[in-house]
């Protein structure tokens, strides 16, 4: 908890980075938008969306880009293993894991307030974006968010430890980059995607990063069947990263002096 | 001036070859990345036939020839946004007392060849949207002539946005908002977006000039928004202009830089 404080805290410190990345994250949630009114302009109630739940959705994945880290990074580790300042996180009494995940948790909680809110209030005044149902649906949605940042840091734990194994994590976290912008549902929701692409792009683990929480807000899915797709999204990804902690702490290879 | 750019460039990348797997990997990556914008356009007409208007080939045919200005921009000059943390790491201090502009210096430092993959993919692009559109030859002139302007437009933009830091030394990602934002704007037919947004590309940031006005010449297509027929000719005018301003901006952010002193 306390380790919670600190990453908030010190992510505070850049106040003026997270606002210009609420003023990007800003305009590119209007460009979006204006190309998925354009489309569903043309296509009216395209996947169970109306025009405004498309602008909306637009909106929210812009707000989740900050806390969920849908670019990648985040997290000190690969830069900590290049640099051999590993061995210290490893021989601390706590778990490696856990550590990082209050940090992250940190961060994602303070980039919500100064990067998540700002995009969402410009959307709903240049264009109206639909709020959900109800205090349940709030709470709901409160709770998939959280879930996602915890997806979102599994993957993004796993990619940083893949860099004992490789060293060099630039192609990697390329690749994870790549993964996570399109199936997320970052770049267009995925319910428009077609056929299997759009089955495929829904069960695997960035869904629950950025379609999933959208969809519980916009009240366009059973909640209970969306928080348990998360939950064992996170179980997964956090399961796997304790077991590559467990790996990495005989693999670890400290490099110079 | 040239010279030089060419002999750091040629270093970096040599540097660059020492890690062949990571280097692959990585220009493979800008080929798949920037092809993740091609999915979305293809998800798009997997849904609708016409997107503001245009059909798939029109579209591709606006986001290869800007894909393009901007890969080669990206490309050549875009490091310039990592002027604000050589301002924060006081490493800017040494190139002032180099005898090579700073300006190249900051461009060619740590430069990355493998954004290779982002012109091969555009042009990739590019070579299969004129297979399904009809250009004539007589029309045809343009394109290389917009792809160049475009090019000049998005540099202008990368050097106004690394003049910007000279002030805004804390949030040099405000500058991405307008780089890569206008690559964004530029990849979808300028009618899909409201009235506003579009005199403003045009008249204040000359966005519209990468490809929508000489594209609309080549694609023979009238302007949705009815702007004089003209402005299809510009794309050169505006490309100076802002290469100008850029250059004053970028002049008077490095006169009055002042040193971190650490």
């Amino acid at each position: 908890m306390r380790l919670i404080g600190y990453g908030f805290r010190r992510h505070a410190t850049y106040w003026a980075a997270a606002a210009a990345g609420a003023f990007t994250n800003t305009v590119f949630g209007v460009l979006r938008a204006y190309v998925l009114i354009a489309l569903w302009q043309a296509r009216p109630g395209l996947g169970g969306y109306e025009v405004v739940d498309a602008v909306t959705f637009c909106f929210l994945t812009q707000a989740y880009i900050g806390p969920m880290q849908v670019f990648g990074g985040g997290l000190d580790l690969p830069q900590r293993i290049r640099t051999g300042d590993v061995a210290l996180d490893l021989v601390r009494p706590a778990s490696l894991q856990l550590w990082c995940l209050s940090e992250d948790l940190g961060r994602a909680a303070y980039l919500f307030v100064a990067r998540s809110v700002p995009p969402a209030l410009v959307g709903a005044l240049l264009f109206g974006i639909v709020l959900p149902a109800g205090p349940a649906t709030w709470a709901a949605f409160m709770v998939s968010f959280v879930l996602g940042v915890v997806v979102s840091f599994g993957w993004r734990y796993l990619v940083a430890l893949a860099t004992c194994w490789v060293i060099d994590d630039r192609g990697l976290s390329v690749l994870s980059t790549i993964l996570t912008t399109f199936f997320s549902g970052l770049m267009l929701p995925l319910v428009i995607f077609p056929g299997w692409l759009g089955t495929l792009a829904r069960s695997l683990p960035w869904a629950a990063m950025v379609q999933v929480p959208a969809d519980v807000y916009l009240g366009k899915t059973s909640v209970a069947g969306a928080l348990a797709f998360q939950t064992f999204w996170a179980a997964a990804l956090l399961g796997a990263g304790a077991l590559a902690t467990a790996a990495a702490r005989r693999k670890v290879v400290i490099q110079g002096g | 001036m040239v010279r030089t750019y060419l002999l750091l460039v040629w270093a970096w990348t040599r540097a660059a070859a020492q890690y062949p797997v990571s280097f692959a990997l990585m220009t493979v990556g800008g080929f798949v990345i920037s092809g993740l914008d091609v999915a979305v356009i293809w998800v798009i007409f997997t849904n609708t036939t016409s997107l503001g208007g245009f059909d798939l080939g029109e579209v591709m045919f606006l986001y290869g020839t800007a894909g393009l200005s901007f890969a080669l921009a990206d490309l050549l000059f875009s490091n310039v946004d990592r002027i604000s943390q050589h301002i924060r790491a006081g490493t800017f201090d040494v190139m002032l007392i180099r005898p090579v502009s700073p300006f190249v210096q900051v461009a060619t430092e740590r430069f990355v060849p493998h954004r290779i993959g982002r012109v091969i993919q555009a042009a990739a692009v590019l070579a299969i949207a004129l297979n399904r559109v009809d250009v004539p030859l007589e029309r045809g002139w343009m394109i290389p002539v917009m792809v160049a302007s475009g090019t000049v437009i998005f540099t202008a933009l990368w050097a106004l946005g690394g003049a910007a830091q000279f002030l805004l030394t804390d949030a040099p990602e405000v500058a991405n908002a307008f780089t890569y934002g206008g690559a964004t704007l530029t990849h979808y037919p300028l009618s899909v977006y409201g009235g506003e947004l579009v005199r403003g590309v045009t008249y204040v940031l000359p966005l519209a000039f990468v490809n929508w006005q000489p594209g609309l010449y080549v694609l023979g297509r009238d302007d949705p928004f009815g702007l004089p027929y003209w402005l299809r000719f510009l794309s050169p005018a505006a490309a100076a202009a802002i290469a100008l301003a850029a250059f004053l901006a970028w002049r008077a952010g490095v006169r009055r830089y002042r040193s971190t002193g650490s």
